[in-house]
């Protein structure tokens, strides 16, 4: 068991990644603000019966994630419809790939990986935003918090095949949205995006 | 030229990418990716874009808590810590579940 008294000493480290999850989930910095700290205190109420040594993150992350669920997500329900049938594997790599060939040394990073680096954050956060709710959080989960499939599934409460799932298309999804925020910045040129059709 | 054998190994390590980049692949299993790596570029360039794209997500979408939100939840977390300890003799803060939190992992 947990004490209760030690809970912002242990909890607090998390606040950044919680704010940054709550801000991709919820679009929008006050509600963020409101998820997170009913996230906090909900967390707090409960920490006596947290078993001491198990993966608090994920606790966090679990309460955060129902609570976004169940409180906040209904507000601005709106039906979210994104056939990611037809994006195929390596979206992005197979679009960047084969440009500038001649920079690309046998050393280092290739052009297509420095193709990535002139995506600002701001690009990259609203790529992700952009994202489908429930692709959006396994993504959010497993490639910017970094859990493992088996932690995911606990967090949202799905099969571990459930999660490879929306992993896999929201993944492809995320990428076909990069490549439209490249495009339409000017960080990618148009004969990257003509091998789309 | 790349024979059968070398195709099918570059198209099962393919459908093994996330896996492995993900971490999810037992030991054995990252062992032959990585020795397929060693020898194909294509491969080992497609995984490299995806890890570097990984990196990039896990990098570029971190925001700075504002200070006067973190001022903000210290002094709810005060306020909490302090009606607790005024009601917790007769259990009036009792845990409120109704969020489905699982404690007993």
């Amino acid at each position: 068991m947990a004490d209760q008294a030690n809970f912002v000493r242990d909890a607090m480290e998390y606040m950044g990644s919680l704010y940054s999850a709550a801000l991709r989930m919820t679009r929008n910095p006050s509600e963020a603000e409101d998820l997170v700290q009913e996230t906090y205190l909900k967390a707090y109420r409960a920490y006596g019966g947290f078993q001491q040594g198990t993966n608090l993150k994920a606790w966090l992350y679990k309460i955060l994630t129902n609570t976004f669920i169940n409180s906040y997500r209904s507000k601005k329900r709106r039906p979210e419809i994104t056939d990611v049938e037809d994006i195929e594997d390596l979206y992005l790599y197979k679009r960047l790939a084969g440009r500038e060939a001649s920079s690309q040394g046998s050393f280092g990073r290739s052009a297509e990986e420095e193709v990535l680096e002139r995506f600002s954050d701001e690009d990259v956060k609203r790529a992700v935003e952009s994202l489908p709710e429930q692709f959006r959080i396994a993504v959010l989960l497993a490639d910017i918090e970094g859990f493992s499939y088996k932690e995911i599934s606990e967090i949202i409460d799905v099969p571990i095949g459930t999660v490879m799932s929306r992993l896999h298309r929201g993944r492809k999804a995320l990428q076909k949205a990069l490549l439209e925020f490249g495009l339409s910045h000017g960080l990618v040129t148009v004969e990257a995006a003509q091998s789309d059709k | 030229m790349i024979n059968d054998g070398e195709k099918r190994s570059c198209q099962e390590t393919m459908q093994r990418l996330y896996d492995f980049l993900d971490g999810e692949l037992t030991d054995s299993k990252r062992q032959a990716i990585k020795e397929h790596l060693d020898t194909c570029s294509p491969c080992l360039d497609a995984f490299g874009f995806e890890e570097e794209l990984r990196h990039m997500l896990a990098t570029k979408c971190r925001d700075k808590v504002p200070d006067v939100f973190l001022h903000r939840i210290s002094l709810a977390l005060s306020s909490e810590q302090f009606k607790n300890n005024f009601t917790s003799s007769d259990g009036s803060t009792m845990i409120d579940n109704k969020d489905g939190i699982d404690n007993s992992e």
